[in-house]
């Protein structure tokens, strides 16, 4: 059930962006993101999603593979798009029973399943380009200037990729314990979002108490490969910051510029 | 290399509601002295302290009193702890939760980098580890996608890279096929024979205690039995007492012997076969 999320789902293959270095990309990721909700106008949207889709190829990794990252999503966007088409106040075009929808509604609509489709995108070329360690390494990296203000950058950083190690364990878990408790004549389809709520405790004890169980035994494992060893780990591959990198980077930022200048010339 | 002197250990536990500290002891005084380079299984059924023991050649645990020695290193000593684990390294039953990083060679990578090694010898250690487990194909894939086998085979190789005398593992083949169980004990045994690795291998199963050079035989925190596999499965009575299993060719030698049959001590299939050939061809 949790398996079509994409997100920490990361898929080897070769090209530019995979190679680029994860603390770039990071940086670059958060930009889209600012630039994707900063934007305005059609032709910024339309080169936005073009830029996006270019992404999207030069990554190697098949388009069918987003559309079924989106896929668990699409009851929120949808949502999403509907509230904005219904709700927003403005110029009435068609009117029926209670609803009105007016020309801003489906404008804000089209926008927001846009930014949603695209935000959804654009971070799963983050995590689908990036091995869920490098990342972590990545965002290790990115927060070890606050280690001077006590931030634990390195604890963070392995309890996200712990966290990240054990989501297809966990998810696998799940589907057991659900198949185990539904022959014992569990019910998690039927009812209304209470009882199906109630009926998810089932689940979720047996869940909680293996992982607990789990982390017991993972910790034991971790102190006996001398985790805390020394204070100064190291790195089995180290990325550094490569020409190439900074030169993406720069290729990103001035195509984002461009995007939103668009939006103010037009 | 491995040595426990009069080893005794229990449990502390708080009672919540009367303050009393209860205790349980679970191990009753273990005297083991174990070779560098043997391969010692260690047998006993479910409770009667394999794994507290095996925890003890990691100093994951310590002593209540007695004494373990790894490598002369005694496990008490807190500054010994580090050196202890690196030079005995230890793989666990469940190989979902020992697991620590998303990608094999990263996992293999984990405990060098630990101990803050450097970068380039990390690498070489992680290629080594892998090739001598047989996963070198598989550096770059995802531990999650692994099979049972592969995993343990991994957890394996992410001990290799500490580049340990002496290897642990507690029950590794439990949750496994056949034929993971096959890779895992093949693995072990040709680290055993080609790098004179230790490996001190906890099972329940009769079939891997038989392919080793020594097999221990614990019950109820207590050594009972202590010898060659032949030596130990000999001792069926005693065996038959505490529960334990005892291969299906040394129970059917020890019937045909009591049925006045002049048959040896087997273990092995092919020992038996050669033994029930030689009577049939007395008989004719
Ligand atoms: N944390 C603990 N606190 C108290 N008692 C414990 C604890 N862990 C284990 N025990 C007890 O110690 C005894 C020995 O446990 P141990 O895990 O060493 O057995 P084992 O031989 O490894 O069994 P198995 O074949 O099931 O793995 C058991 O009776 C168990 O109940
Ligand atoms: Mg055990």
């Amino acid at each position: 059930m949790f398996k079509d999320i994409i997100i920490g789902q990361y898929i080897n293959a070769d090209s530019v962006l995979h190679r680029l270095d994860p603390k770039i990309k990071i940086i670059l990721t958060v930009l889209y993101v600012v630039v994707l909700f900063i934007i305005r106008g059609s032709v910024s949207y339309v080169l936005f999603a073009l830029m996006t889709l270019c992404l999207v190829l030069m990554s190697n990794i098949k388009p069918k593979v987003f559309i079924k990252g989106l896929k668990p999503l699409v009851f929120i966007i949808i949502f999403t798009a509907v509230m904005n088409l219904l709700l927003t106040p403005g110029t009435v075009m068609v009117r029926f029973w209670i609803f009105k929808i007016t020309y801003e509604g489906i404008r804000s609509a089209v926008i927001m399943f846009t930014r949603l489709v695209l935000l959804v995108t654009g971070t799963s070329l983050l995590t689908l380009t990036t091995s869920p360690l490098k990342l972590t390494d990545a965002i290790e990296t990115l927060l070890s200037p606050l280690s001077h203000i006590k931030v634990p950058a390195h604890e963070i950083a392995m309890m996200m990729s712990i966290a990240i190690r054990f989501i297809p364990t966990l998810a696998d878990e799940t589907d057991k314990i659900q198949k185990a408790q539904t022959s014992r004549g569990a019910d998690f389809q039927s009812g209304n979002i209470i009882t199906r709520a109630r009926a998810m405790i089932p689940l979720l004890v047996p869940l909680f108490i293996s992982a607990f169980r789990r982390a017991d035994e993972l910790a034991t494992a971790m102190d006996s490969r001398c985790y805390n060893a020394t204070i100064k780990r190291t790195k089995l591959n180290t990325s550094r910051i490569g020409k190439a990198d900074i030169s993406y980077a720069l290729v990103f930022i001035c195509t984002n510029i461009i995007i939103i200048m668009f939006g103010y010339i037009i | 290399m491995l040595e426990t002197i009069n080893l005794r250990f229990e449990f502390r536990d708080e009672d919540l509601e009367t303050g009393e500290i209860l205790t349980d002891e679970i191990l009753h005084g273990i005297d083991l002295k174990i070779e560098k380079g043997s391969f010692v299984t260690v047998l006993g059924h479910n409770g009667s302290g394999k794994s507290t023991l095996a925890k003890h050649f990691n100093a994951i645990l310590t002593p209540s009193s007695g004494n373990v020695l790894v490598g002369g290193l005694n496990t008490r000593d807190t500054k010994n702890v580090f050196d202890i684990r690196k030079r005995c390294g230890m793989v666990f039953q469940n190989p979902d939760n020992q697991i620590v990083a998303a990608i094999v060679e990263d996992e293999v990578a984990f405990a060098p980098e630990n101990l803050g090694i450097d970068p380039k010898i990390i690498r070489e250690r992680v290629d080594a580890s892998l090739k001598a487990v047989e996963m070198y194909d598989y550096m770059h894939s995802q531990t999650s996608k692994l099979s049972g086998g592969q995993k343990q085979r991994v957890a394996i190789a992410g001990v290799l890279a500490m580049e340990p005398e002496c290897i642990v593992l507690d029950e590794p083949t439990a949750m496994l096929d056949p034929r993971g169980r096959r890779e895992v004990i093949s693995t072990i045994k040709r680290l055993n024979k080609t790098k004179n690795m230790t490996v001190v291998l906890i099972t329940h199963y009769m079939d891997e205690a038989v392919q080793s050079d020594r097999t221990v035989v614990i019950d109820d925190g207590k050594v009972v039995l202590d010898g060659t596999p032949k030596e130990v499965f000999s001792h069926i009575e005693t065996l038959d007492k505490i529960g334990l299993d005892i291969p299906q060719v040394t129970r059917l030698m020890y019937k045909l012997r009591q049925d006045g049959f002049d048959v040896p001590e087997c273990i092995t299939v092919d020992e038996a076969k050669q033994a029930i050939l030689n009577i049939l061809g007395k008989r004719k």
